[in-house]
């Protein structure tokens, strides 16, 4: 269906990425919004703030993250569609409740605009190191959906996909922006809103006699029911059955667990996006998102001038793996390059989905600034030896 | 002809039943107040929402035929409080126990009273956690045994219907599980109120509490809740402390008005906006 | 004749006693029968004496017990 129009703030725009997020957010019908302020995510949420009033919606500033990420999805259960926004010690505060949207099957956006780290770290700073705590940061068995913008645009662009997943396969999905891709200012090009494909909630059309809260009908998604429509349904944490009650047995939680995973996997393929260019002659494969993949951007130039056969492959979905993608390519390359803000995190994926077919060279960076274009030309001269 | 169903039947998801509550616990008898409740203030039951955390008494939102939500440990109230944002057409219950509330929950506990968020919180207080084995939780008297105080609790517990009305509750009420009738007519009076309700129920948990602390069974701790309760209606809080063996003031203590939270935001933002506020339309995404 | 009668369900009990110790007119005792768990169940020892008050059912933790009211019918009680 198209996005509503009362969200939508059609035209040319000179913003940041927190703020794009924002609108993104909007024009994917997001109405309902709980946040604590962290650096640098917070004008995601002051802006929302600001806005949703006149659209029609509800921010509200809870007390802490524990708080705000569990809000967010009483909300989405009494119909809104909801978010929050946070950083890396935010993030790690939300990871139990990410673990709850996962097990309960609740569409809902984490945006984590990551910065220096562990801990308190480099507030003001970016980072890319909360990429493996997105998805294996709750604990448990279960997947979820990232994506990695690399420009304010992508930031209004890709929130509404974000959206748009978590609909479609009720889960939560974790925009890992950066401080970098937040704080830049770039134009942002809003579209009319019947240019905007906005995926609408799963609902059942089944009876309240009918209706079962987790039963599937082969594509392994159940349809939601809110709270107040009669349904008189159970959700819970616990391992559930298909009515919803908890059944904590082994083969309950093998045939829960797998669904939840599968309804992921299964689909990794249809739900992966990366951009890829000058593959055909590549030797040298750079994997770069983010921020970095602009500065990769510039060192596969440079390596290109000098005769170095050198292409790109940037992430958009960290989360599904692009596997398949990296097996493929690995067959025909001498290496990857993967250069990332952290010490090596997403590079261990490419090191796997390669299987030795390939070798693997990491840029890593402790964050707190980008790499120089020249960082990562050099592991790529080292790379085509 | 007598009715051939028990009152409280519509409301229990009977194909759950037997309950895993243990022998005389007050849980139950809690569910019968709340189920008497429901019947006499004729509460929509298709726009009531309950929600509870983890714990024994956070295991009430499965048993009960509505819809309801078993969030995490302390979180109920947030988890609620955005229900309540996204559809303010429904009537949300937090039914949760002691610890999950006031210990891991507390900061959300205080802060949606001082919001005064409408919410109608039931707090089962049996003085301890009792899903994991009887530890210590902030509500436990003085000198009581516990398994992670096992020398006796030296910690001064919290005092709940003190604690909520400073947070700014606007109804505070406190009765145990032996006083059945005054509990109903307690939590259909929180129903026709708007703001943060809590009404805190004593209650026995034999297999852990009573028992090491040889405080005898469900029974004998209702013989005691009859004995040594005394009904003191607009009690200042600070005077209703509990301990091991000594009086248990109940009654209603607050029951005032300040505008509820979405009142307030709505007033606010037609304020400063005048007509460019959008009231919050139906969220409902189809 | 009784104002009241008492519905159990022996399956439901966990034999607490509330049932017995609070019904104001002592028309309850524990029975020697067991359920299937083991817990012996109230049982009705004065049905002449129940008022369908439903205290009973009130403090029953287990919705195990209940009592209702009997509205004479023309032609007579059931």
């Amino acid at each position: 269906m198209k996005a509503d129009p009362r969200g939508v703030l059609t035209g040319t725009h000179f913003m940041d990425g927190d703020h794009a997020c924002c609108e993104g957010a909007l024009a994917a019908g997001a109405r309902f919004a709980a946040g604590y302020p962290i650096t640098p995510s917070t004008e995601v949420v002051e802006r929302f703030a600001s806005r949703v009033p006149t659209v029609g919606g509800t921010f509200i500033q809870m007390e802490d993250e524990l708080a705000a990420s569990i809000t967010l999805q009483g909300a989405v259960w009494g119909g809104a569609k909801a978010f929050t926004v946070t950083s890396g010690p935010g993030f790690s505060l939300m990871m139990e409740h990410i673990g709850y949207a996962a097990m309960t099957e609740t569409p809902c956006v984490f945006v984590d605009v990551q910065r220096g780290g562990p801990s308190t770290g480099l507030p003001t700073l970016p980072a890319q190191a909360d990429m493996m705590q997105a998805r294996w940061g709750s604990h448990g068995d279960y997947e979820i959906i990232a994506l990695c913008p690399n420009s304010p645009q992508e930031c209004f662009d890709l929130t509404i996909k974000a959206f748009n997943l978590a609909e479609e396969f009720r889960v939560p999905v974790m925009f890992m922006m950066d401080e970098v891709v937040g704080h830049m200012t770039e134009k942002v090009v809003i579209p009319p809103a019947d240019q905007i494909e906005v995926v609408p909630r799963k609902h059942t059309h089944k009876s309240v006699e009918e209706y079962l809260p987790y039963a599937t009908n082969g594509d392994m998604v159940p349809e939601i029911a809110h709270a107040g429509e009669g349904y008189k349904f159970h959700v819970t944490g616990l391992t559930h059955d298909e009515r919803g009650y908890p059944n904590m047995t082994p083969q309950t939680q093998d045939h829960l667990v797998r669904r939840l995973q599968n309804k992921i996997k299964n689909a990794a393929d249809r739900i992966a996006l990366f951009e890829e260019e000058r593959l055909d002659d590549a030797e040298v494969v750079v994997v770069s998102y983010g921020i970095t993949s602009r500065v990769a951007q510039r060192a596969i130039g440079l390596a290109r001038e000098r005769g170095l056969k050198v292409g790109k492959l940037r992430l958009i979905t960290a989360w599904p793996f692009p596997e398949k993608k990296i097996a493929e390519l690995a067959a025909g390359v001498k290496a990857f390059v993967v250069p990332e803000l952290n010490l090596g995190q997403m590079v261990r994926e490419v090191e796997r989905a390669a299987a030795g077919k390939a070798k693997t060279f990491p840029v890593s960076h402790a964050g707190g600034g980008v790499h120089k274009p020249e960082e990562i030309l050099k592991v790529i001269v080292e790379a085509s030896r | 002809m007598s009715d051939l169903v028990n009152p409280v039947e519509q409301f229990l998801r009977s194909d759950r039943m037997p309950h895993i509550w243990c022998p005389g616990c007050g849980i139950g008898t809690t569910v019968n107040c709340f189920a008497q409740a429901l019947i006499e203030s004729k509460v929509d039951l298709e726009s009531l929402a309950v929600v509870s955390g983890i714990g024994c008494t956070g295991r009430v939102a499965g048993y009960v035929k509505l819809d309801s939500f078993h969030t995490t440990h302390g979180r109920a109230i947030p988890f609620a409080t955005g229900l309540k944002l996204a559809n303010p057409k429904l009537n949300v219950v937090v039914y949760s126990g002691d610890g999950d509330l006031s210990a891991i929950g507390g900061n959300h506990l205080i802060h949606a009273a001082r919001r005064n968020i409408d919410l109608k919180v039931i707090c089962v207080n049996n003085l301890i956690y009792a899903m994991t084995g009887g530890q210590t939780a902030p509500t436990t008297p003085d000198h009581s045994i516990t398994s992670t105080n096992p020398y006796g609790v030296f910690e001064p517990s919290f005092n709940l219907p003190h604690l909520v009305e400073a947070a700014g509750a606007v109804y505070v009420a406190r009765w145990t599980t032996f006083h059945v009738r005054q509990l109903a007519r307690s939590i259909s009076e929180a129903f026709k109120k708007k703001g943060f309700s809590f009404i805190e129920v004593i209650s026995p948990c034999p297999t852990l509490y009573q028992r090491r602390n040889k405080l005898g069974d469900g029974l004998d701790t209702m013989k005691y809740y009859k004995e040594k309760s005394k009904v003191r209606h607009g009690a200042p809080t600070n005077e209703v402390g509990l301990t091991m063996t000594g009086e248990i003031i109940v009654g209603k203590f607050v029951d005032r008005d300040r505008p509820d939270y979405q009142t307030m935001m709505r007033g606010q933002m037609a304020e400063s906006l005048g007509d460019k506020f959008v009231e919050q339309a139906e969220m409902v995404c189809s | 004749m009784a104002k009241g009668r008492v519905s159990i369900v022996v399956e439901r009990c966990k034999a607490c006693g509330f049932c017995v110790e609070f019904c104001p007119t002592k028309v309850l005792a524990l029975s020697s029968a067991f359920n299937s768990k083991g817990y012996h169940p109230p049982h009705v020892v004065h049905p002449e004496k129940c008022s369908g008050c439903d205290l009973c059912g009130m403090y029953c933790p287990d919705f195990a017990i209940y009592g209702s009211r009997i509205t004479p019918v023309a032609g007579g009680e059931k």
